[in-house]
């Protein structure tokens, strides 16, 4: 049911992305090309998504668990610091440069074309030094 | 060098962000998770569970699906155009990865899901990287002309 469900909610995240144009590289690079041949079509995107959650989760979050697991698993960190202003800003970066973020690279990868693995590929190995470098830390902080 | 030109779509891409919406409710009312890109497939790469492991690989097989259901539906393959040259998708690609593992998310776990909580965080990382990505593609296009 859980496997089901997970791929259920996957394609209508996909084919959302895709519908949107999110799935579009260049339509996303046109949004924050406001200088050259700007396209706003992206800020209807965020809208309807937000709003769709926003509304979506007052009616779910008032329930006292989700329908499969035991609690809902919320972020409960609330600091906005150094690695959070920073990781978004080269997150940023890296969007510009590119194109493509993680969460419309992947149904782009149903496309089939080669560029979309190359960058899906680059993004993991990202996540991956990232990650080496964040336990590296914590073992440092540890040991301190 | 400027951009490839792309068609205004308002309804579509408002219909696109409502499933997007849709969908990060769902996970909310079926498993209780945020629904953000970079910590479904990022939580792949880490050893959990095997069953962990296997409804993230679910979700982004149906991610994989989705352009291939509006290609049924629809009859026309969404477009994908790259403008972008290999090593700036590679470059890009890599950075992101970073940024967003230290930023803890991405446009639909912060800019979405997130937002859409009301987390303080999630705005400013949302802002932060909205603002940057402006900046960078101006610098890009405009300044370096690439």
């Amino acid at each position: 049911m859980r496997l089901l469900s997970a791929f259920v909610v996957g394609l209508i995240f996909g084919a959302g992305i895709a519908i949107s144009g999110m799935i579009n590289p260049a339509k996303v690079l046109n949004f924050f090309d406001i200088a050259g041949t700007w396209d706003p079509s992206l800020i209807f995107v965020m809208g309807g998504a937000l709003i769709t959650t926003f509304l979506g989760y007052r009616v779910v979050l008032h329930r006292p668990a989700p329908l499969l697991e035991d609690r809902f698993q919320l972020p409960t960190n609330t600091r906005i610091d150094r690695r959070l202003i920073g990781g978004a800003a080269l997150f940023g970066l890296g969007w510009g440069i590119a194109g493509f973020c993680p969460g419309a690279a992947l149904p782009a990868l149903g496309s089939g074309k080669g560029e979309v693995f190359a960058f899906v590929v680059a993004l993991l190995a990202g996540i991956s030094v990232a990650r080496m470098i964040l336990a590296y830390r914590a073992r440092v902080d540890a040991t301190a | 060098m400027t951009g490839l030109e792309t068609a205004f779509t308002p309804l579509q891409s408002l219909a696109g962000g409502v499933l997007i919406g849709v969908s990060a409710v769902l996970l909310m009312a079926l498993q209780g998770r945020i629904l953000g890109a970079t910590g479904i497939l990022s939580g792949l790469l880490t050893a959990g569970s095997p069953g962990d492991r296997s409804w993230r690989a679910m979700m982004i097989a149906g991610m994989i699906a989705g352009p291939l259901l509006v290609l049924a539906a629809t009859g026309q393959m969404p477009a994908v155009d790259v403008p972008v040259s290999l090593p700036m998708i590679l470059v890009g690609g890599f950075i992101v990865g970073i940024g967003v593992t230290f930023g803890s998310g991405c446009t639909s776990g912060h800019g979405v899901c997130g937002m859409a909580r009301l987390s303080r965080r999630s705005f400013a990382a949302t802002a932060t990287f909205m603002a940057v990505c402006f900046l960078t593609v101006y610098v890009i296009r405009h300044l370096l002309g690439v």
